[in-house]
């Protein structure tokens, strides 16, 4: 049968692209910037990531190129969201199908290649699956403890308060963005260079959406997002377990289990917070809207 | 007296594309003294005080700050210097709590079980009670108020800087502010007041510096002056008293009775057995403080939530269940307090936005087809009637002046002569001129044997305007009381008094 510690162990590897991105994204809205472009920018660290550690024979590389492109990728969003005020749905959205595209274009020659692998850390899971569980503690510090934790708060929950008590709402902004992209690069590559060790076009498969969803999921917190990912982590291995125990339930219905469930317990978060404003943390108050200081 | 000033500015100008904001501003502030800034809205007080506190850079002039050459960079810079500002809007952060919003206030705030203690210690001293670990979104106006306050008096500054700081508050929780500015003029703090409410700078202010479009008119010690010498310095001639004459109260026009709903959104407010009646020619004001269901009396009465059978009667008609345009058709009308998105769409003309409201009384609607030049000569006439100031009626709700929209939203309603009209913040952010003329207008209507309900929080207005008063307070209508006669301690208690001090019940 199932040994719920393997099976477990097999969750944290399941979760971490979901979570890296996901903690980026949370950053990045905390500070007020919806950005849509976590698949187009998980996809780019995953093509980068896996050309980098092909190409030195390194993975440390290869997480390293991952976190840059990603972040590089993401600059273009911020110059037409922060400078243009372009719509940030919009843009999102146009960062998601850039990435995907050009992924596309330069993976060409990557196919049918393999990746160098590394020596596994503790228990015998990826080092990056260790460093993911550090980030959470992490960024939660980061966000309720640190002065410059409190001001991205600030700039994201009154982006016109922030600028009247003078701090600098775009490069705070943009600072944010960044490191969502390098989070989400991280977690792309992840994906090609730790666990599947190859490059297919549109590898992520979605992950980056699940990753917004769990963004809303977890309140806008650290750990609610390492929740949300084990979640959507758990269900993976499951339905794979199942699938592999040779369960009569279509293959299909299986595989979309880990969205399924990530929607129904999305609608239920949001359907309890629907009267609880007051009580519990909820969407920054900025989140998705245009600044424009007045000089 | 000016020798030695806390702040000094010289010759202050500032230009916007096509507007000279601020013109050859000259003005000085003494240590421990309360120096009002009064002008009416546009006249350039909120340029000036953004330059003193490093939002806006000046094009010429220079400002000395004890002595020294004041030129902050950025409000950071304004703060070392020692200037703090509570602004009337936007600085605090609603998901915050209230130690995190004032450490963000600060440049170098202590850890924070130091700052908590600090701010214990800072609000027992100007007897401001407040809950460091709170959220803001939980607290009062009042109560946020005081945390814009500790969050510059932790910062010990020289030059103080209140923008309309009492447009929000009870009468109550404005005294218990001037004992505070008192309590820190005394320790030699400057104090720059901005507002233009009169009969409050002339009790609590020490001087008076007047802007007019930009300019300094006059300068003077405000408690020599009546409020009618003081409004007229504002405005730059004689204001045209308002005209209460030749209305009495007729028939029974609307009632309400027993009027509950729950709180449409988690931020609203439930009305709770709101009961009144209006007669023809009465105007009925309702005060109170913000979010205590001003919104959500509108919406009621408007039709934009639907209400219990039997719970509102226009003329003995039931409206209960009926939606918006059903009710004007009957002759209820309603203009809301927010000008751009409620009561008018922004980028709509004029022209269209009276299609909105005024279709059905006016015919401009017929067969389901719209008669566009009739609805143009409305638009037209509600321009030429109210004075709106605009090119025309195919000009954009969004291009018009805050003040100019609001007269024509107003009239619009107006002109359809409705039986019974309510209006929430007829006023709000519009300069005396066209304030008096909407008021004015409203009384008309009322001459002319229409019932009128005012909600506002401006007191003064109801005062001037209401036959009758009564006070919404967490979704609770007050019995209404004679205008004539109550003084501003009743109608504070009616309010429910300093909200986290003691509430009184009426």
């Amino acid at each position: 049968m199932i040994d719920p510690v393997a099976l477990f162990l097999m969750l944290l590897t399941a979760s971490t692209p979901i979570l890296f991105a996901a903690l980026g994204e949370l950053v990045a809205e905390r500070a007020g910037v919806l950005n849509l472009g976590v698949e187009g920018m998980m996809i780019t660290g995953a093509l980068a990531g896996f050309a980098a550690a092909y190409h030195s024979g390194n993975p440390v590389l290869g997480f390293a190129a991952a976190a840059l492109a990603g972040a590089l990728i993401a600059l273009p969003f911020a110059v037409l969201t922060q400078f243009l005020l372009s719509n940030q749905v919009a843009s999102g959205l146009a960062l998601t199908l850039f990435g995907l595209g050009l992924a596309a274009l330069f993976g060409k020659p990557m196919e049918g290649v393999k990746a160098p692998t590394m020596a596994p850390g503790p228990l015998g899971l990826h080092w990056i699956v260790w460093l993911g569980l550090l980030m959470v503690p992490l960024i939660w510090w980061f966000l309720n403890r640190s002065r410059a934790g409190l001001i991205l708060r600030g700039v994201g929950e009154n982006h016109d308060a922030a600028h009247a008590l003078g701090y600098d709402v775009r490069r705070v902004r943009i600072a944010a963005i960044a490191f969502g992209g390098a989070m989400a690069g991280i977690g792309g590559a992840f994906i090609s260079v730790a666990t599947v060790l190859q490059w297919t076009e549109g590898m992520t498969a979605g992950a980056g959406w699940i990753a917004l969803a769990i963004v809303v999921f977890s309140n806008w917190t650290a750990p609610g997002v390492l929740a949300g990912a084990w979640l959507f982590g758990g269900v993976t291995v499951l339905q794979l377990r199942l699938q592999a125990a040779g369960v009569r339930v279509p293959v299909q219905l299986l595989s979309m289990a880990p969205y399924l469930a990530t929607i129904v317990v999305l609608v239920a978060i949001s359907a309890r917070q629907k009267f609880s404003r007051r009580a519990g943390s909820t969407a920054p108050g900025s989140l998705g809207q245009d600044f424009h200081a007045l000089r | 007296m000016t020798e030695g000033a806390v702040l000094r500015a010289e010759g202050i100008g500032k230009s916007y594309p096509g507007v000279r904001a601020n013109d050859d501003v000259s003005f000085a502030v003494a240590p421990g003294e309360i120096h009002a800034l009064l002008g009416e809205n546009g006249a350039g007080k909120s340029t000036l005080v953004k330059m003193i506190y490093g939002l806006v850079r000046p094009d010429d002039g220079r400002m000395l700050l004890n002595g020294r050459p004041h030129q902050p960079a950025d409000p950071r810079a304004a703060r070392a210097a020692g200037v703090a500002m509570v602004f009337q809007h936007f600085s605090l952060f609603d998901a915050l709590t209230v130690a995190e919003n004032i450490a963000l206030g600060m440049e170098n705030p202590p850890p924070r079980r130091a700052l908590s203690a600090r701010i214990a210690q800072v609000s027992q001293d100007f007897g401001l009670p407040l809950n460091p670990d709170r959220r803001v979104v939980t607290l009062s106006a009042g109560e946020r108020q005081r945390v814009e306050i500790i969050r510059c008096l932790l910062q010990n500054p020289r030059l103080l800087i209140m923008d309309e700081p009492t447009s929000v508050l009870t009468p109550q929780e404005a005294e218990l502010l001037f004992a505070t500015l008192r309590k820190l003029a005394a320790q030699r703090t400057a104090i720059l007041y901005i507002s233009h409410k009169l009969e409050e700078i002339r009790s609590h202010c020490d001087r008076a510096t007047i802007l007019r479009h930009g300019r300094v008119v006059d300068s003077c010690d405000p408690r020599a002056h009546s409020a009618r010498d003081l409004a007229a310095m504002m405005v730059g001639g004689d204001m045209r008293p308002i005209d209460r004459s030749g209305r009495q109260a007729g028939e029974v026009l609307l009632q309400v009775k027993g009027l509950s709903q729950p709180a449409p959104t988690a931020d609203a407010t439930a009305l709770k057995s709101v009961a009144l009646t209006l007669r023809a020619g009465e105007i009925l004001g309702i005060g109170g403080v913000a979010g205590n269901g001003q919104d959500e009396l509108l919406a009621a009465l408007s039709g934009e939530i639907r209400n219990a059978p039997g719970t509102i009667l226009l003329e003995g008609a039931d409206l209960s269940r009926l939606g918006p345009e059903a009710r004007r058709a009957a002759g209820l009308l309603a203009a809301p307090e927010d000008r751009l998105g409620h009561a008018a769409v922004p980028d709509f003309s004029l022209t269209d936005n009276t299609l909105l409201t005024a279709g059905a009384r006016k015919g401009l609607v017929r067969k389901g087809l719209i008669d566009r030049p009739a609805a143009r000569a409305f638009a037209q006439d509600v321009i030429r009637a109210f004075d709106v100031r605009t090119p025309g009626p195919e000009t954009a709700a969004k291009a018009l002046s805050g003040g100019n929209l609001q007269k024509f939203v107003i009239g619009r309603e107006v002109m359809q002569a409705p039986r019974v009209l309510v209006v929430n913040q007829p006023t709000w952010g519009v300069d005396a001129g066209a304030a008096a003329a909407v008021r004015q207008s409203l009384l008309d209507l009322a001459r002319a044997g229409a019932g009128v309900i005012v909600i506002s929080q401006d007191l003064d207005e109801l005062l001037e305007l209401s036959d009758r008063f009564c006070a919404l307070n967490e979704g609770r209508l007050s019995a209404p009381l004679p205008t004539q006669g109550l003084t501003l301690d009743q109608i504070g208690l009616m309010l429910g008094g300093a909200h986290g001090m003691e509430v009184a019940h009426l």
